[in-house]
């Protein structure tokens, strides 16, 4: 077995792992923490397909690369915004 | 390969801790381990630029924001906890998690042999670039429009977060207020470590052409830049209504639309840059997106403005 295929199981294990936690954790908070869990699972996987298409002098296709790179920001963002949004209801409650 | 399964195993093991942990700062605690571990999982796939991506938003500013979240709620009455599911529900919800990391898994095991790859076109195409950095090259020239729709989205959400002010606190100062340190590490960084983070922002920005490196990891490390300060209660954010900062949020994804649209009325396609002048146009973009991005990432951490502080 390959190192890049033993990064994309560990990726598919992840995935398991995160989506497990969304979905029996009650808490917002570890709700978002646990799909961000499960988005470097993705990533991963991603990740070793990358690495397997290494050539042309480059230790990965970087493509891929690239595109988890995107990936990466993106999930920050969308992060970001659960947690602004578990705040506010917060808020909101506190207030009640 | 020893190292890896090391790594590999520390990964699932600190992940599964952080998944299971009950209080919410432990979690985060292990969550920002994970981000370390992974970190060196992507240096091990000879991915450099995600692992400085990886380390430095991943880890660091997930981390900075979910920690300050966490002591956010310790304060506040939070919502009546929902009711978790009971133990036939979570065994069942736990084999089909298992049924599908499985089944992925499987498809790890079965991906086509040899690899479909893109390593070589890119390749070939880099020298029109002037670039040395196929990930800079695929980022900015081949897949261009990805990164203009991330920029943009990046934008999109500092918009909505903003979108959540309640009511009297619109246009205000962003953020809790955060309490002053005059003594300690934090109160230390946030006036030793700037200087020499802008300095090292600015190398990895530079170097991106040619090196791993860039905009994004530049532009988070500019952002924690601003966001040590801020949390020692040294700086204040600008108010949402400042023109300025709002205008430097907008500048790059603005930036590259305009020379985006350039490169339809020159060279008939959107994105295309003209012959010889590909280099100091992705730059350009690059230097006006740094600005944007990391201005827009530590607002995302900074959060929603307060009723509580006006201007």
């Amino acid at each position: 077995m390959t190192s890049a295929t033993l990064f994309g199981l560990a990726g598919a294990a992840l995935v398991g792992i995160g989506l497990f936690g969304m979905l029996v954790r009650t808490d917002p908070l570890l709700r978002i923490l646990c799909f961000n869990l499960l988005g470097g699972g993705v990533f991963l996987v991603f990740g070793a397909v990358a690495r397997r298409g290494a050539g042309a002098g480059f230790g990965g296709d970087p493509v891929p690369q690239a595109i988890i790179l995107t990936g990466l920001v993106v999930a920050f963002a969308a992060t970001a915004l659960a947690v602004a949004l578990v705040l506010r209801l917060a808020s909101a409650e506190d207030k009640r | 390969m020893i190292a890896d399964l090391l790594l590999v195993a520390a990964m699932l093991i600190v992940a599964l801790a952080s998944m299971l942990a009950r209080q919410a700062f432990t979690a985060v605690a292990l969550f920002i381990a994970y981000g370390l571990l992974l970190t060196l999982a992507w240096v091990r796939l000879a991915a450099v630029d995600v692992a400085m991506t990886e380390a430095a938003i991943g880890a660091g500013l997930s981390g900075v924001l979910l920690l300050g979240a966490v002591r956010r709620l310790a304060t506040q009455a939070s919502p009546p906890p929902e009711q978790p599911p009971g133990p036939a529900m979570t065994l069942l919800i736990a084999l089909g998690c298992a049924a599908l990391a499985a089944a992925l898994g499987a498809v790890v095991l079965l991906l086509p042999n040899p690899a479909p790859s893109l390593a070589a076109p890119v390749a070939a195409n880099l020298p029109a670039t002037d670039l040395g950095n196929p990930v800079t090259g695929v980022l900015m020239s081949f897949r261009a429009l990805d990164t203009l729709l991330e920029s943009a989205v990046v934008l999109l959400a500092v918009v909505c977060v903003w979108a959540l002010t309640p009511e009297g606190g619109w246009g205000g100062v962003p953020g809790a207020a955060q309490p002053v340190q005059r003594d300690g590490p934090l109160a230390l960084l946030a006036r030793a470590l700037p200087p020499l983070g802008i300095v090292i922002a600015m190398h990895i920005l530079w170097v991106g052409a040619d090196a791993p490196g860039g905009k994004f990891q530049a532009a988070a490390i500019l952002a924690a830049m601003w966001l040590l300060p801020w949390m020692a209660g040294l700086v204040t954010p600008p108010p949402i209504a400042a023109r300025w900062l709002r205008w430097t949020i907008a500048i790059g994804p603005v930036v590259f639309i305009a020379i985006g649209l350039a490169g339809a009325v020159i060279e008939g396609a959107f994105l295309a840059y003209p012959p010889g002048w590909a280099k100091p146009l992705i730059l350009i973009i690059e230097f006006i997106l740094t600005a944007s991005i990391a201005v827009a990432l530590a607002l995302l951490v900074i959060g929603t403005p307060d009723t509580a502080q006006r201007r």
